[in-house]
């Protein structure tokens, strides 16, 4: 079967709160973006991954990432480029800010919505909120059949995409037909590495506000004759959202408060797996209110 | 999530130096290639960029999968399946990896699929995979075989093998056999033309092969019926996809375990003739192991980088007596030698690359278009240079790194003696540098002629020239040179050539001590933090020139006869 698909890859920068060090966290209990370092979320990478596989299947495919975020969140689009994405989509405005996954589904579903793809593919969750849901809720609103859990896409049969998925008690193997939502496990392959050529390539990709930004001459003879290093920004506008469903107003989140949690060091305890010894421990969480 | 070049700021601070902006555009000729490849860069800032963003990505792939790959790639190895070799699971992802990074083909031009970048640039990075894994640096190291391809065959060959290599074809060169090491002249294998099949065919053994059974292998064969000297040898391409020749057996070694070490057999091996008939060992091997040698350097350096650091976090760590163990004087000393050493090692392995870099893109150049008169001069003094530099270089390094692995077990003590800890198998992978590729002996044979000749003293004369902040140090450096320079007039008046051989390690390695201070001292007038390690390696330096000084004051042809009948005592 010869075919060039059209793939979208949702990706977030996230801090890397992988490595959080005592500056992690603010006095108020909220996150110090400042101190820890903005990162391609590992999910995303390796539903990049499974994105760049069906192009490698089906050469001509074209993968374009499509993040939300502030300006800097071009970073994740040359990112995705130096490792095989065609291009990307920063959808960036003000509106934005403070959308929780209901009004950043609709935001991002607005503009999958405008790029009309055959496949999305997301990763399971960000670590920065650990909630998987924007990419349900994405397909929820463009009213597509999803994949979560993916580990890996293994083709195609006839016209239906095959997914073996990574449940709690084995793999299972699906078929779903175009077009669809697919979230990517973390157990999924790593995804590969920058090319050195694509870095080459790509390093003067930007967006229009990042060439505003830039005194030097950002390249700008390179970019007239290069159309692939002119990321694609989009806003509210563009995407041709309504405000009320963005941002605060179109968030119904409420964080009721935030507790700062410091584990007291205890002495770890061994036990094995004796009656007795599994007796005592439940005991003991009942006892420490843990359980009960 | 280690980076190894992003943790090495003195490997970063070898991108600034000043001749930098003259390889760069020699190497892209003007930044001709920008309006043909979307990846060229368009001026000498673009390229500097480019090759940081490359590096990144080397240090990035190099600290996370290929470095924490070596301890299951040095205990499982590579196999021999069916003649031919399996590599071990940890070296094949790294060469997988390396592949889809578009890591292969670094310095080979672009239309090819090369990245056409400096040497300098490839010697970085060999240094980096060498620090994660010494052994598998051989491997991906190797593909500076392409580079006497690219030298010396013709378009058509170059067409065909230069192109794989950038997809990620591996090389080898088959210079040595069992009756043929550090005599190359010796060599056996035969290669006949054979006029039915129209094609060269190789048949016979070869030694000591490392990655033998690589993709593309450049073979060193008697060609020419009868003979038996160097005049007698051609060398060859051979390609792997033609199946004509066995592994039979994997050496069994003491380290760079990843790295097979064949022996192979040929058998009626249909392979290409490269260059000029005869030119063989006399021009293509000379230009293989130049190159071979400066690898090894780069080796040397990254063995010598990831001993240090291991040593001093281990030294951080462990406690005794109620303190870490660097609070002790005899460990810091140690530690303190160890780190002058090791980047008295890395300021040689740059200069010495700008030097080879250089002559070699005037080559390049000199096949295009004629030199003008001072580009020729240039290209004359450079090529010296390297000539001099790059047996210095690997002497230098490949002791140092030898000195470095033992000492980091020293560090370590006891416990570094077990499989436990990495410092063991540094150890052990160490101590091939200053074997292979010519050992130290043979290093200083291709030395002393440069001793004899004044080529370091010149070099020595131009440093010092230089204005250095640090003139005290300075003055130093211009009694050491005085001393060598008294040393090599003492040894050379007796016009006995057995004489001035057997003090040319002590006169090589004189030239190299004050070569490296002044190296480190240039680097501390620029940068802050390498005040401590010159004056460190002045010290060093002083020692052993002193130490090599009074033995050759106290030394008379006589002396030859004492190592002749020591023999003979009880």
């Amino acid at each position: 079967m010869k075919k060039t698909l059209k793939i979208v890859v949702l990706a977030k920068q996230v801090p890397d709160t992988r490595n959080v060090g005592k500056d992690a966290m603010k006095a108020d209990g909220t996150v110090n973006r400042a101190a820890l370092p903005a990162i391609f979320n590992p999910e995303d990478l390796n539903a990049l991954e499974q994105a760049l596989v069906l192009k490698d299947m089906f050469p001509g495919s074209r993968i374009d990432l499509l993040t939300m975020g502030p300006g800097r969140a071009a970073e994740i689009i040359r990112e995705g480029m130096f490792r095989g994405a065609d291009g990307g989509v920063l959808l960036t405005d003000r509106k934005f800010a403070g959308s929780d996954t209901l009004a950043t589904s609709y935001a991002l579903s607005r503009a999958v919505a405008k790029l009309n793809p055959d496949i999305i593919i997301a990763g399971r969750q960000a670590i920065d909120g650990d909630t998987a849901q924007v990419g349900p809720q994405v397909a929820e609103k463009l009213n597509l059949p999803q994949v979560t859990y993916a580990e890996e896409i293994v083709g195609f049969e006839g016209e239906e995409l095959i997914i073996r998925r990574r449940l709690e008690h084995g793999v299972e193997t699906v078929a779903c037909s175009l077009p669809l939502v697919v979230t990517v496990n973390g157990s999924a392959p790593d995804c590969r590495p920058r090319n050195a050529k694509l870095v080459m390539k790509y390093k003067h990709a930007i967006t229009p506000s990042e060439c505003q930004q830039d005194e030097v001459s950002c390249y700008a003879d390179l970019r007239t004759n290069r159309p692939y290093l002119n990321i694609t920004e989009w806003n509210v506008s563009d995407v041709d959202a309504d405000d009320q469903q963005l941002g605060l107003s179109g968030s119904p989140t409420k964080v009721k408060k935030i507790e700062n949690v410091v584990f007291a060091a205890k002495e770890a305890k061994r036990l094995t797996g004796s009656d007795r010894d599994i007796e005592s421990l439940i005991q003991e969480l009942i006892a420490s209110h843990t359980l009960g | 999530m280690a980076n190894f070049f992003l943790d090495n700021k003195d490997l970063q601070y070898h991108m600034n130096h000043p001749l930098m902006k003259k390889i760069v555009e020699l190497k892209e000729k003007g930044f001709a290639d920008k309006d043909k490849y979307d990846y060229a860069p368009v001026d000498f800032e673009d390229a500097q960029d480019s090759y940081r963003r490359v590096m990144e990505i080397i240090g990035e792939i190099c600290g996370d999968i290929v470095a924490p790959n070596a301890e299951g790639v040095d205990h499982e190895g590579p196999k021999v399946v069916d003649n031919h070799v399996v590599y071990a699971p940890g070296t094949a992802q790294n060469i997988e990896v390396m592949a889809k990074a578009g890591l292969f083909g670094l310095t080979l031009p672009r239309k090819y699929g090369g990245l056409n970048f400096p040497l300098v640039y490839f010697v970085m990075a060999n240094e980096m995979v060498a620090r994660a894994d010494a052994g598998f640096e051989n491997i991906w190291g190797l593909q500076d075989c392409a580079e006497t391809l690219n030298e010396f065959a013709s378009e058509e060959q170059k067409e065909k093998y230069l192109t794989r290599v950038c997809q990620g074809e591996t090389c080898a060169m088959d210079l040595t056999e069992p009756d043929a090491g550090s005599d190359l002249q010796a060599v056996m294998l035969k290669a006949h033309w054979d006029e039915a099949r129209g094609t060269w065919l190789l048949n016979g053994v070869k030694r000591f092969i490392t990655n033998g059974d690589g993709h593309i292998s450049l073979v060193l064969a008697r060609s020419e019926e009868g003979t038996t000297d160097a005049r007698g040898l051609s060398m060859f391409v051979y390609d792997r996809n033609n199946m004509a020749v066995k592994v039979r057996r994997i050496e069994n070694k003491l380290g760079i375990k990843g790295s097979p070490t064949c022996e192979l057999v040929f058998t009626d091996a249909p392979a290409e003739l490269v260059g000029d008939r005869k030119m063989g060992l006399i021009k293509y091997v000379m230009s293989l192991m130049n190159a071979a040698r400066l690898g090894i350097g780069a080796q040397s350096t990254g063995l010598s980088e990831a001993a240090y650091r291991e040593a001093l976090k281990y030294a951080k760590e462990r406690q005794q007596f109620g303190k870490p163990i660097i609070e002790f004087p005899a460990i810091k000393e140690l530690l303190s030698n160890m780190k002058a050493k090791l980047l008295g090692s890395r300021a040689l392995l740059y200069e010495t690359t700008r030097f080879v870099e250089i002559y070699k893109d005037y080559t390049h150049l000199s096949h295009d278009r004629k030199l003008e008169p001072a580009e020729r001069a240039e290209m004359k003094a450079y090529t010296r240079l390297a000539d001099a530099f790059t047996p210095m270089l690997k002497l230098m390094a490949s002791e140092y790194c030898n000195d470095l692995a033992y000492d980091a077990i020293q560090v370590f003590g006891g416990s570094g003696y077990m499989k436990d800890y990495p410092v063991e198998r540094l150890y052990r992978d160490a101590r091939i540098t200053n074997i292979y590729e010519g050992t130290s002996q043979l290093q200083v044979v291709a030395a002393i002629r440069h001793v004899t000749t004044g080529t370091y003293l010149n070099q020595i004369k131009e440093y010092e020239a230089q204005e250095y902040e640090q003139s005290h140090l300075k003055d130093r450096l211009v009694v050491l040179r005085e001393t060598y320079e008294k040393c090599v007039a003492k040894v050379t008046a007796t016009e006995n050539n057995e004489f001035v051989d057997f003090h040319a390690r002590r006169m090589v390695e004189m030239a190299a001590h004050i070569v490296i201070s002044y190296l480190l001292m240039r680097q501390a007038g620029e940068v802050e933090d390498y005040r401590a390690s010159a004056e460190l390696y002045v010290k060093y330096a002083e020692m052993q020139v002193a130490a090599a000084a009074r033995y050759i004051e106290q030394s008379t042809p006589a002396d030859l006869e004492l190592i002749s009948d020591v023999e003979n005592e009880a």
